[in-house]
């Protein structure tokens, strides 16, 4: 059975306080505090304390941080500790923790920062950062004009694993998401039209909503969600790694060798990927159409291809392809901008997906604003 | 050089000569491989130039400094190998990007890369396959690729054991007396500095310059700097 730790106080001198240590002087058991002692210290004139420890069954940094809370306790009231009692173990190790002095300025002192000095520092770091998200875009941008007249250098192997990952790998998740979201929106525009009964309507709504609109956000999120993020995080484990400085070393540009594929991959894929999307859409549709509001099969298919212009499917894939440019950079530059450590990475792929996203969305608000004002 | 206002060193005055194995050593922390960034193109100074010759690197265009760039070869510390290609990838990507080299003109160089670092047989392994030290092996053979003039080691022997980091020491100066390739060494290992070091520069992080360059071996016999005495003897103190 373990003893436990106990502290016996006694005054061997007007002026000495001894300490009588016994049992087990170990973390996680039940250590005496410093309060004991500390009591007999304020009615009574000690000047010194010392250590009697021929008891102690065994100890470990438990007697240590003991000790040395007591020292910092009882420097205040210019109280000497004698440690020469205690083990030698302990007596050797406390005083290697005294040998190299705490450096008080290790860490900058934080100081408080008023609100206007917080808003202009976001404000500076605002400007900052969109000045390399234009950097960022004006070198994809200058990568894209060399893959144009052959120039770029890239493996071509990569650019076909990326569309392997960009398209096929992401044709379950994208037929998922977008046959639910045809369904919603033909469940949702159902009730209402049924009111007025105009359900044949659905096959209107679902078709120019999906093709239009809705495949191509739901796609671009998706995307953004799963490549962007792994995009993020591959080129920011790359930048942990050193491997982006060592292709810069060689003269090899990152944003040709690494980024390009991933831009290109996406700017070929994402339109696939929408049309692709726009006919789970419309099926998902015509599954409350034929099986809820009881629409012919056929009549449901016509009345979508009737309502469906050619102008909304082309602003569908336009904006396709513009998402994927979008998703493409926000996960490459938050890749290549990550910082060196673990937790860097996660916070490069978080911040590739809320970035994509907010571009999506921010873009889709400019396109649709474009095609108002063109009355297209 | 520094980051943003703060400085890390300054008045660091010294050359490296051909052929040299040139020694950057000191304390933790005092920027040795903040100076290998500046040396191999990754970060410019905050003050001050780098000559390659007559040419002020930082101050030259684009061009110039990847052409300079291009004659220089790195091992970083941990191999920095590219994770999603194999060795033979590493090392003939260089290869195929700067040389007029046929695909089987490419196997054969990449081949005697790795039979150079003692890799023989391990051009289809992927890094993650391999073991450390022969990451940094690889990384060496990569390094070499294009015959450069120049060589860059960051930390060649961090985590390596006793027998592993030897046999990098005597592949290094195997290399530079061989193929006379300027070699720049980052590293405080005493062992390797002395087994290898024929010219180096002492920085002295509490002093934030560097207070010694030369030969290892003769700093260690004639310097009275008590810091560097210190720094090469595993910390004893300089008898006056």
């Amino acid at each position: 059975m373990v003893a436990p730790a106990e502290i016996l106080v006694k005054s061997s001198s007007e002026n000495v306080l001894e300490l009588v240590l016994s049992g087990q002087w170990n973390l996680g058991q039940n250590l005496p505090s410093t309060d004991e002692v500390l009591h007999r210290l304020e009615s009574s004139a000690v000047k010194q304390i010392i250590f009697d420890s021929q008891d102690i069954a065994g100890w470990d940094s438990g007697l240590l941080t003991f000790v040395k809370r007591l020292r910092k306790q009882t420097e205040e009231k210019t109280i000497a500790l004698d440690i020469s009692g205690l083990p030698q173990g302990a007596q050797q190790l406390l005083a290697l923790a005294a040998a190299v002095p705490e450096k008080k300025d290790a860490r900058s002192a934080e100081k408080r920062r008023s609100f206007l000095t917080i808003l202009g520092e976001e404000t500076v770091e605002l400007y900052r950062s969109t000045g390399q998200l234009l950097d960022f875009i004006g070198a994809a941008s200058l990568a894209l004009m060399r893959f144009i007249r052959g120039k770029a250098m890239f493996r071509k192997t990569d650019l076909m694993l990326m569309l392997e990952t960009c398209g096929g790998q992401a044709l379950p998740i994208v037929s998922l998401i977008s046959f639910l979201v045809g369904l919603i929106l033909a469940f949702v525009g159902a009730i209402q039209l049924k009111l007025f009964g105009a359900e044949i309507y659905v096959a209107d709504l679902v078709g120019i909503a999906m093709v239009r609109l809705m495949a191509a956000i739901m796609t671009g999120i998706v995307m953004a969600g799963r490549t962007g993020g792994a995009f993020a995080a591959q080129l920011g484990t790359m930048q942990v790694n050193q491997e982006i400085d060592a292709l810069r070393t060689m003269g090899i540009s990152p944003m040709e060798f690494l980024v390009l594929p991933r831009m290109l991959a996406l700017m070929i894929m994402m339109p696939l990927l929408c049309l692709y999307a726009n006919i789970m859409g419309i099926f998902g549709g015509m599954v409350v159409g034929v099986y809820m509001l009881d629409i012919g099969f056929m009549q449901y298919f016509n009345e979508t291809v009737a309502a469906v212009r050619f102008w909304d499917l082309g602003i569908g894939l336009f904006s396709g392809f513009l998402f994927g440019v979008i998703v493409a950079l926000a996960g490459c530059m938050r890749g290549m901008e990550c910082g060196r450590s673990a937790s860097a990475v996660g916070d490069a792929a978080t911040s590739a997906v809320v970035t994509a996203i907010v571009g999506i969305i921010v873009t889709t608000a400019m396109i649709t604003v474009i095609c108002n004002i063109l009355g297209i | 050089m520094g980051y943003g206002d703060f400085i890390l060193m300054r008045d660091l005055n010294f050359t490296i000569y051909h052929g040299d194995i040139f020694i950057i050593m000191g304390g933790s922390g005092c920027g040795k491989s903040t100076m290998m960034t500046i040396l191999i193109g990754l970060k410019s100074p905050t003050k001050g130039q780098v000559l390659y010759g007559d040419t002020d690197f930082w101050a030259a265009d684009q061009q110039i400094r990847e052409q300079i760039i291009r004659r220089g070869g790195v091992m970083y510390q941990s191999g920095a190998l590219w994770s999603s290609m194999t060795l033979g990838e590493n090392i003939a990507l260089p290869l195929e990007t700067y040389k007029n080299l046929s695909a089987a003109e490419v196997g054969e160089v990449v081949e005697l890369k790795l039979e150079l670092v003692g890799l023989a047989g391990f051009k289809d392994f992927y890094p993650s396959e391999i073991s450390g030290g022969m990451q940094k092996r690889a990384g060496i053979a990569r390094a070499m690729a294009l015959d450069p003039e120049i060589l860059f080691f960051d930390e060649p022997s961090a985590g390596l054991d006793p027998v592993s980091a030897r046999r990098l020491d005597d592949m290094i100066i195997e290399l530079s007396e061989s193929m006379g390739t300027t070699m720049v060494v980052v590293t405080h290992e005493l062992a390797s500095i002395f087994a290898i070091g024929t010219n180096s520069v002492f920085l002295d992080v509490s002093k934030r310059t560097m207070t010694a360059t030369g030969n290892p071996s003769k700093l260690l016999a004639e310097s009275q700097d008590p810091t560097l005495h210190m720094f090469l003897t595993r910390g004893e103190e300089l008898e006056k």
